[in-house]
């Protein structure tokens, strides 16, 4: 444990570590093949913007404006209509899945309509509330567009009296990607941060090599950071890969500087190297840490970092527990720097609570480590 | 049973419950998971600040403001007076939207023109916004309502029907699919690292030198990843209604049947994981690789039919998203034994592939 600092080992002990991380193809793949796998999926299959929704339709009603109507959603960008005749064998494609919801013009339809009335019945799949949500919405939407073609210049007048015009920042088109893939850069990182470095160093408290280490003139200082520092490079090195991805590929926007995604990054990596180094150090046993480092890295990463779901919308219980997640204090600045710009005055903010909690991280997993030898 | 096989399975499930550190991370976590993220995973957007930069002091203006602080999704207003405020508190994300009425949106109420409010959105958190939005539509029509009320009936109302969940309660969509997911996870784990722990430690050659049959070692094998995993759904079976009041309106029967075809799904897929890992640490990630996608394509996150058609064919082949189907299907709808049975069987031929790889494999490696 005594000794000063030398370089030459320093460098040697480096180098050892980074061969060991080289030589195991699990690594690598984790570190880029998990990413180009993940922005993929992103860019391509999350697409939280509904595009058409399967629907049944049953139209009882013999008169010219059911007609009318029934073709309307027919001829619907954001319907896939089919039609049948009896109502009953929609309701069990619905249970089946088979559609999303279901429209019934009824019988008196067309006789209401003239007379200003009518109902049209619209049944959702509540099961999934996203989706029930935008059929209605869309069947609503369809009406009205419907009802505008119908009564011609006069529709104008029946319009609704106040109009929201909405302007989106940073993301006219809606794009759920782009916010979407600074959260999949998060989850690699804490996977390669957190995940990986628990392993990796269990491993070696379980097979006792880190005793034999610690037994050698190596500070415990430098051991750490011999342990650490490669992580870090790797870490590095695949957000660099996601970013090159999601910018090329993707067209996802950078209008940030180059300079702050590193510091952002840099600063994030910080705790969850900590935590990874503490968990296995409090644990050494592989099995263990990674189950711990699953439900106190991973998990909270995806599900409480703000990525998915919105922290204010979150029970207050929820939103306390949030603030010591790491991981929270990432998505802002990340989401900013992609889609918005520099904002120093966030980033600082956010890399300063981020490093605080890589300090203390850090100096547990040495005072857990130091009891552990004793 | 024979002998070999029971005492192989005895000494699985001793191997997994030896360790209190072992027994407690089996058992607690999923019923954190299960309490925490049902509570944090909502689509729902509350208690948001929406910024309100008016340059109208109209009557009709202030009474769209007394309806937007009426609203109960948002929590707080505040009053912007310049452009700069309003880029800063976009910027700073301090408002989501910022609602902006121009000077002459009072009288153009009055003298019964369509009138226009502008929103600022912050597209950073686009589904959000979109959400936000959606309100923002509300609050206008209502204020639209109160205002200038409509002479008569409009053609052709909608009257929308939500079934099986007409609330639309996000949390009954959540739970039902946290148990697929959650299963997944804690199944799929468990059996990857038993199997490679015994590789990394050189004990699994000897099993596989032992009289007992590479079958029997797989199915003493998957006995704790699938008691422990029947233990930890069947705490959610009971945690749900008692908790959160969610009863299951299929057969709790088919629930189980379908859930023992799951799990072997899962185990099968670490089993081939394990396969093919040499250490503990290719397992874990190896199981990584494979559950982030799964549970993204799943059908969890965006309805699968979104997906380009190249991929709703990889979804096919991923057990969770068949799984969901009849996890919210038996929960929410109560759904018949065909259609159970229709979304069960792509799970089957799953396992038994991943099973059958996971056996060659075993077998080329001792060879």
């Amino acid at each position: 444990m005594s000794g000063t600092f030398d370089l030459l080992r320093f460098t040697a002990m480096l180098g050892k570590e980074t061969r060991q991380i080289l030589r195991d193809p699990s690594t690598l793949m984790i570190a880029f093949v998990l990413p180009v796998v993940l922005i993929f999926l992103f860019g391509y299959g999350v697409n939280l913007d509904t595009a058409r929704t399967r629907i049944g339709m049953s139209v009882q009603d013999r008169s010219e404006a059911a007609a009318s109507l029934a073709g309307a959603f027919q001829s619907s960008n954001y319907f896939e209509v089919t039609e049948v005749a009896d109502p009953d064998t929609l309701g069990r494609s619905l249970v089946a899945g088979h559609i999303r919801g279901f429209v019934v013009i009824p019988q008196d339809f067309g006789r209401m309509a003239l007379r200003g009335g009518g109902t049209i019945q619209v049944v959702t799949d509540g099961s999934s509330p996203n989706t029930a949500a935008f059929v209605a919405n869309y069947a609503e939407g369809m009406r009205q567009t419907w009802l505008a073609g119908r009564t011609g210049a006069r529709g104008a007048a029946l319009g609704p009296p106040i109009a929201i015009n909405p302007r989106f920042w940073f993301n006219p088109e809606l794009a759920s990607r782009f916010f979407l893939i600074p959260g999949a850069i998060a989850i690699v990182m804490t996977i390669i941060g957190s995940l990986l470095t628990a392993l990796v160093i269990a491993r070696e408290w379980e097979r006792g090599t880190m005793e034999a280490i610690m037994a050698t003139p190596l500070r415990r200082f430098e051991l750490m950071a011999t342990k650490v520092v490669p992580y870090f490079v790797l870490g590095l090195g695949s957000m660099t890969v996601c970013t090159l991805l999601a910018v090329l590929v993707f067209g996802v926007p950078f209008r940030g500087s180059p300079l702050a995604l590193l510091a952002i990054a840099s600063a994030f990596l910080v705790p969850a190297l900590g935590q990874g180094l503490l968990i296995s150090s409090a644990t050494k046993n592989q099995f263990v840490a990674s189950q711990i480092a699953l439900l106190t890295a991973f998990l909270p990463s995806l599900m409480l970092s703000g990525f998915l779901f919105e922290i204010s919308s979150m029970p207050r219980w929820v939103q306390v527990i949030t603030y010591v997640v790491p991981s929270r204090y990432l998505i802002p600045p990340l989401q900013t720097v992609f889609l918005a710009g520099d904002d120093w005055g966030m980033f600082g903010r956010d890399i300063a609570i981020m490093l605080g909690f890589g300090t203390m991280f850090f100096a547990l997993a040495m005072r857990v480590t130091r009891w552990r030898i004793a | 049973m024979n002998s070999r096989l029971l005492a192989m399975i005895v000494k699985e499930l001793w191997a997994v419950l030896r360790d209190p550190r072992g027994r407690i991370i089996l058992v607690v976590p999923p019923i954190i998971q299960l309490v925490l993220f049902s509570a944090a995973a909502t689509l729902e957007v509350k208690n948001v600040t929406i910024g309100i930069y008016s340059r109208d002091d109209g009557a009709a203006s202030r009474e769209f403001i007394s309806e937007l602080a009426g609203s109960p999704n948002f929590r707080r207003l505040i009053r912007i007076e310049t452009p700069q405020a309003l880029e800063e508190a976009i910027d700073g994300q301090q408002a989501i939207a910022v609602v902006v009425i121009d000077q002459g949106f009072s009288r153009d109420i009055a003298a019964r023109r369509p009138a226009t409010i502008q929103a600022i959105l912050d597209g950073r958190k686009s589904n959000a916004a979109q959400i936000v939005m959606g309100y923002l539509n509300q609050v206008a029509a209502n204020t639209g309502a109160t205002l200038r009320p409509q002479p008569h009936r409009p053609i052709g109302q909608i009257a929308a029907t939500n079934w099986y969940n007409p609330n639309l309660d996000y949390l009954w969509f959540i739970l039902p699919s946290l148990i697929v997911q959650i299963g997944a996870i804690s199944a799929m784990g468990v059996t990857a690292q038993s199997v490679s722990r015994e590789r990394e430690l050189g004990s699994f050659d000897q099993l596989m030198v032992s009289p007992l049959r590479t079958w029997e070692v797989l199915v003493g094998k998957m006995m704790p990843p699938l008691l422990l995993g029947l233990f930890n759904v069947t705490a959610y079976l009971i945690i749900i209604p008692l908790a959160y009041g969610l009863h299951m309106q299929g057969s709790l029967v088919l629930f189980y049947a379908a859930m023992l075809v799951y799990l072997f799904a899962v185990i099968g897929l670490g089993m081939a994981i394990s396969a093919v890992s040499r250490t503990q640490q290719q397992a874990f990630l190896g199981m990584f690789v494979l559950i982030v996608p799964m549970i993204l394509l799943s059908g969890f996150a965006s309805p699968v039919e979104n997906m380009p058609g190249w991929l709703q064919v990889i979804a096919e082949a991923d057990p969770l998203k068949h799984f969901l189907i009849i996890s919210e299907g038996l929960f929410l709808k109560g759904m018949t034994a065909a259609d159970v049975f229709a979304n069960t069987w792509p799970i089957a031929v799953i396992g038994v592939v991943t099973m059958a790889v996971a056996v060659w494999q075993f077998r080329a490696r001792v060879e």
